[in-house]
């Protein structure tokens, strides 16, 4: 693997909004006593008018963005992604989803970021949740880069959404930022014919890596940033299916209703391929560090490596 | 419009309503009837908003938490000429534009609400948001009373006296009854004015079966005090109606034909004896 960045994608987004907020006197940040996990302490000094803290409090947290919203604030809402997909869930429905307001919540420490801290503090259900509520858009960017071009990019979009980013630094994935973000298209980060690895989020970098172990033994993968969950990227997937005729997905997510889940509907329906979801199967996590828990249940380099080599036998 | 207008306006209003539930076939009558006094006064003595321009800039913002008393809201909006008539005789059919709980695709909807202890958040929201850009409009939200149930609520009460928001007025329909029966059965909630008090609200008791005494508690508001307002508004549920006041399974009902008819004789009584 690449060595790690010092950024974590967290801080990238909230700089980013520090530098932003500057100018658009419109940008709020609502969060729920999360001003530290969230690294949210240069905005609070930077922007007090246009920082509102709720205290640990999140659904209120999530209706006062929406309310913000109708009156045109950009609002960013952040807070643990466990807690805003669960606690908070109906006022995402309701508030957000179905009233169409766009506020943008950055639910950090997602996934099992968390680790020893357990099935209470992870959130491996938001993207099968989420992308179930009409209109909501959902976001898993895989580095710091990439997490910054796509709070640009939210800033001034008129859409609820969903991001979740990890809480550590990770690998960058983009090693400059000469590359393009649009959303709800899939980044080919490698291209390759004989299978495609889909990941998303954090397990992007695993799959660019098991690319590499891969084409060692002289297999070509594709490699997919699928950084858009909603809208999801159909025609990238499609497109991989025809040319490649296998697709393994690797999420930091349930196997159900994640990304695997999505790639599977639509490959079922249209294209039928070989296909196989790496994520975390259905019960409670160990309780280890994030790697470890990819690598306890597969879905990180090593998993993907060879899970791929199993699915190109059969 | 003075009371004696007014209180002549919610009575006609009153006959509509009851039409519109018996006509669609659904509603939640009873709270309909003991908030829509309430949605009167606003809508046409207090509220800054225009029918033709509903997304007016600088409007004042109104949030139905307690969405379920939908055909109340939409007969005030129809009006007021925010929503044609058509609209309303289509209710309760297949694919029609007004659903059972408010959305913000209907003109003069702020925010979508049904699912009850979600609108003071919202309305927080609103009124922090008009504190930023230093506007004066206010924000109004009005509550039901089994709604006081819903933990979400207090986190907004709290938010509010933290940011000093007098510019938020919220108002509970304290018609004593919910779904299952008496509030305090199902959930006792009194003090409500200890309560709120508790929380850092300005809270006032009126009695929201008189037009005239809502038109006076609204008149009469301190909007500089750094306290969010709240007004426990006293009302009968089922007003206006002999067989449904105070009866709880009139919570959600749709009159037969003999009931519809003697509901409307029942408010004619009512407008003749004003």
């Amino acid at each position: 693997m690449k060595e790690i960045n010092k950024i974590p994608c967290r801080k990238s987004i909230t700089s980013t909004l520090v530098e932003l907020g500057q100018k658009d006197k419109d940008i709020v940040v609502v969060t729920s006593d999360a001003t530290g996990s969230a690294t949210l302490d240069d905005f609070a000094k930077t922007l007090p008018e246009q920082f509102v803290e709720v205290g640990i409090a999140e659904q209120n947290s999530v209706g006062v963005s929406a309310g913000l919203a109708s009156m045109g604030k950009k609002v960013f809402v952040f807070g643990p992604a466990c807690f805003y997909v669960a606690r908070s869930l109906e006022q995402v429905k309701v508030d957000m989803a179905y009233s169409q307001m766009p506020v943008k919540i950055i639910g950090v420490s997602g996934g099992v970021a968390y680790s020893q801290l357990g099935a209470t503090h992870h959130s491996l259900h938001d993207i099968a949740v989420l992308r179930t509520f009409p209109g909501m858009e959902v976001y898993l960017p895989c580095d710091a880069r990439e997490s910054r071009k796509l709070c640009q990019y939210l800033v001034n979009h008129n859409k609820p959404a969903y991001v979740r980013v990890g809480r550590n630094a990770v690998p960058d994935v983009y090693d400059d930022d000469n590359f393009e973000f649009i959303p709800g298209k899939a980044n080919t980060l490698r291209e390759g014919k004989d299978i495609t690895l889909i990941g998303c989020g954090e397990t992007v970098a695993h799959c660019v890596e098991a690319a590499n172990l891969l084409a060692q033994d002289g297999i070509e993968a594709r490699v997919l940033d699928m950084h858009t969950l909603k809208p999801f990227d159909k025609e990238a997937v499609l497109k991989a299916a025809r040319e490649t005729g296998a697709i393994l997905t690797a999420e930091e997510h349930s196997v159900y209703g994640g990304l695997g889940a999505s790639v599977a509907e639509l490959t079922a329906q249209e294209c039928p391929i070989k296909m196989r979801i790496l994520g975390v199967p259905d019960e409670n996590v160990i309780h280890a560090k994030p790697l470890e828990v990819f690598h306890h249940y597969g879905f990180d380099y090593e998993g993907i490596y060879k899970v791929a080599k199993e699915l190109l036998k059969r | 419009m003075n009371s004696k207008e007014l209180t002549k306006k919610a009575e006609t209003l009153r006959k509509n309503l009851i039409s519109l539930i018996f006509h669609g076939g659904t509603g939640h009558t009873g709270g309909d009837l003991s908030v829509l006094n309430l949605l009167t006064v606003l809508y046409n003595h207090t509220l800054n908003v225009d029918p033709k321009n509903p997304k007016m800039a600088d409007r004042d913002r109104f949030v139905l938490s307690k969405g379920h008393c939908a055909e109340a809201l939409y007969t005030v909006l129809c009006d007021k000429g925010f929503i044609d008539q058509k609209e309303l005789d289509a209710y309760g059919t297949c694919g029609a534009h007004l659903g059972g709980h408010p959305d913000n695709s209907i003109p003069g909807v702020e925010i979508n609400t049904g699912a009850l202890g979600h609108g003071l958040c919202v309305g927080v929201g609103m009124a922090l948001g008009a504190k930023m850009d230093k506007k004066a409009w206010k924000t109004y939200v009005v509550m039901g009373d089994g709604e006081q149930a819903e933990g979400s609520i207090y986190e907004a009460a709290m938010a509010a006296n933290k940011y000093h928001l007098d510019n938020l007025v919220a108002f509970i329909d304290r018609n004593g009854l919910q779904i299952s029966g008496s509030t305090e059965d199902v959930m006792p909630l009194e003090s409500i004015h200890d309560r709120w008090t508790a929380f850092g609200w300005d809270v006032k008791t009126i009695n929201g079966d008189s037009v005239e005494d809502i038109m006076n508690a609204l008149d009469n508001i301190d909007f500089n005090n750094h306290k969010p307002h709240l007004f426990i508004s006293r009302s009968t549920k089922g007003l206006g109606v002999g067989f449904m006041e105070n009866v709880a399974k009139w919570h959600h009902g749709v009159p037969s034909t003999a009931q519809y008819e003697e509901a409307l004789k029942d408010i004619d009584n009512r407008i003749n004896a004003l």
